[in-house]
């Protein structure tokens, strides 16, 4: 009898077109989300070389990392380098016959958002992007990973990668998650307890019952923040709320092969026995909402917490590294964390910027006014995301309570488009990463869930959204 | 992609801890769509007391002879994690960097450096303290030497062993181009798609 075999094992045993017998393999990728920040030197290095696609029906292309979010975005662009970002993507989709959604498309939207909306992610995949958040699509139970601009140009000649197998690593969460207390904050937990390179040289996989209840939208935003633990990617074995999330969606298998495809998925689940490298093991009841202080992901804490004071810290390297963050964040230690005033409130991204994580703001900030010190934007994923919202009267609760309702894109995630913090302006963020100058240079960025980013912009500091709930 | 094979140079220490790729290129800085021009953006918000009118800050480690003249970065734990940016190998490659010395780096990072010709190295956290150490001491006079055949690193007087895999010392050994490497594989592609298509035909519609 075989051996029993992880999620992880099969999805690689199944892609693997090539083997040298040493370990490295060519592996086969199914879909190749591309947009335009990490690809135009990609069709660059193709036309230098006289190459061409293996096959164009695999890759999808979006602009969304550099598309501003105010409405007058289709009339004009302002930023000149901008606009030559996103006319060579189109100009490059042409040109190699690419599958494009261009910005006026309601399709248009965060290339991880839209990959699972119009179906195009699906279980037992291997799903690549010159984007290190493609470990989203980990929530279907696809082999999801980020990779850089060569890598890029390799699927695109060959729809392979040249790689070495990771190992895996298993994250187990018992229990049930208690009131308040979100995807969000469990995957801010998850970080704070492996630590920003604790993931290196694995492939995670989520098991436990908390991770059933989650819905698919929770669980992409656990996977999504994969990365920040330093993993390659992030899985969960798809079940039937995967199906129900996938049935009916524009490229989702129909009719015959509907049912074949589930057949198929259905078998995508660790073996009992299954070996993982590295295990660890947590209690859903023990989370409460997390908010970051620092300037790595791992820089994490409960509300309900005080500022750390890097004195207190055994590992020199952290002591160092706290001091520094502490300054750049102009933060004392000592301070409780509920205490922190905030300048802006951001909710949107790859990790919050579906309709649920939507739905949640709304039902925090309906009736209620934001601090009359805050700035806040609130920005949909997908033009699909902001349809929804619009068709639910979310759009009209955020505007009342004094938002700013935007068009979809990467937005204040980044800050790479005109959506971006001031030097020293602190920010309650619902995205993916606190790193230095990330939403602007001397921007200090505070990750939290929508609940908790919604509190934040209503009482002006952070806020365990519980109290507000 | 250009060989790495032998180096012996000036080393830089930035001993932190996550340095990440947005740190190393800030995302306005790689609004472009060549590979060059982007090492002026280079650790911008470090470099540069005034980022928009490229004030050089004296107290950055690479704004400092003979640090800017520097060919070796040696940092902390998890160099180059978070985004998938290539234009932070390219920045580097650029501004003069063959080589980084970590105690670990972010994998996409690590992919990336390979594909361009830089080597990451991968040594103790104490090996590389010891390493900026003796560095720090006569910075122009006590250059390190990189070995890729032997996986050797020469520096104050011990020579340090480091791994790498099979695949990446050839590639960089032999400036190899992977996409020409694997279009020699056309014919296993075409067969597992072949394969692939009778046993999950939906993935090919």
């Amino acid at each position: 009898m075989a051996a029993p075999r992880t999620l992880y094992d099969k999805l690689w045993d199944s892609h693997v077109a090539h083997s040298d017998g040493a370990g490295n393999c060519l592996v086969y990728i199914d879909l190749h989300l591309t947009h335009e920040v990490t690809t135009p030197q990609a069709f660059e290095g193709l036309r230098a070389a006289g190459r061409k696609m293996h096959r164009t029906d695999k890759t999808i292309a979006v602009p969304d990392h550099n598309v501003p979010t105010t409405p007058d975005r289709l009339e004009t662009i302002k930023d000149p380098e901008s606009r030559l970002q996103l006319e060579m993507l189109e100009s490059n989709a042409r040109d190699f016959g690419v599958p494009y959604i261009p910005m006026s498309d309601i399709r248009q939207g965060i290339v991880h958002i839209i990959g699972p909306e119009l179906g195009m992610t699906q279980p037992g995949k291997t799903i690549v992007c010159g984007d290190s958040h493609t470990a989203t699509h980990g929530a279907f139970g696809a082999l999801a990973f980020g990779i850089g601009t060569s890598d890029v140009e390799h699927v695109l000649a060959t729809q392979t990668l040249q790689m070495q197998k990771s190992k895996n690593l298993r994250v187990q969460v018992d229990g049930a998650l208690p009131t308040g207390v979100t995807g969000k904050d469990l995957i801010l937990a998850i970080i704070g307890r492996l630590g920003t390179a604790g993931g290196t040289g694995h492939v995670v996989e989520y098991v436990g019952q908390v991770f059933r209840d989650l819905s698919m939208e929770a669980r992409m935003t656990v996977c999504n923040m994969t990365i920040e633990a330093g993993a390659r990617a992030g899985l969960m074995a798809p079940d039937d709320k995967t199906f129900a999330y996938m049935m009916g969606k524009p490229h989702a298998p129909k009719a015959a092969q509907w049912e074949q495809a589930v057949a198929y998925w259905k078998t995508l689940k660790s073996d009992d026995g299954a070996k993982f490298d590295k295990e660890i093991r947590m209690n859903a009841a023990d989370i409460v909402p997390h908010v970051t202080w620092g300037t790595s992901p791992e820089d994490v804490l409960p509300i309900t917490a005080k500022v750390p004071n890097p004195d207190d810290m055994s590992d020199a390297n952290k002591r160092v590294s706290a001091k520094r963050s502490l300054e750049y964040m102009g933060l004392i230690p000592g301070t409780p964390l509920e205490q922190v005033k905030v300048d802006k409130v951001f909710v949107g991204s790859c990790t919050n910027g579906r309709i649920e994580d939507l739905r949640a703001v709304a039902a925090i900030l309906k009736g209620k006014k934001i601090a009359s010190h805050v700035g806040m934007l609130v920005v949909p994923g997908s033009g699909l995301v902001k349809h929804q919202a619009e068709e639910e009267g979310l759009d009209k609760i955020f505007v009342a309570a004094g938002a700013e309702w935007r068009e979809p894109g990467c937005s204040m995630c980044l800050g790479m488009n005109p959506d971006i913090l001031q030097p020293g302006e602190r920010c309650a963020s619902t995205s993916n990463r606190n790193f230095e100058g990330r939403q602007g240079r001397g921007g200090r960025t505070h990750l939290l869930s929508p609940g908790m980013a919604a509190a934040a912009a209503i009482t002006g500091h952070l806020t365990d959204v519980r109290k507000v709930m | 992609m250009e060989k790495f094979v032998h180096l012996k140079a000036i080393a830089a220490p930035l001993l932190r801890v996550n340095i990440d790729t947005d740190v190393i290129i800030p995302s306005r800085e790689m609004k472009g769509v060549s590979k060059t021009g982007l090492s002026v953006g280079m650790f911008a918000n470090w470099r540069y007391t005034d980022v928009p009118a490229r004030i050089s800050n004296p107290e950055f480690v690479l704004n400092r002879a003979p640090y800017d003249k520097a060919h070796i970065l040696l940092s902390g734990d998890n160099f180059g994690c978070g985004s998938s940016r290539e234009h932070a190998v390219w920045a580097m490659k650029e501004w003069g960097f063959r080589a980084v010395i970590a105690p670990s780096f972010g994998a996409i990072y690590y992919g990336n450096c390979v594909r361009n010709g830089i080597l990451p190295v991968v040594l103790p956290d104490e090996a590389v303290r010891a390493i900026a150490a003796w560095v720090e001491a006569s910075p122009a006079a006590n250059q390190v030497e990189i070995d890729l055949p032997s996986q050797k690193v020469h520096a104050a007087g011990v020579a340090y062993a480091f791994s790498i895999g099979e695949s990446d010392k050839d590639m960089l050994l032999e400036g190899l181009d992977p996409i020409g490497v694997t279009l020699k594989r056309d014919p296993a592609i075409q067969a597992f798609e072949a394969k692939d298509r009778m046993q999950r035909p939906w993935v090919y519609i």
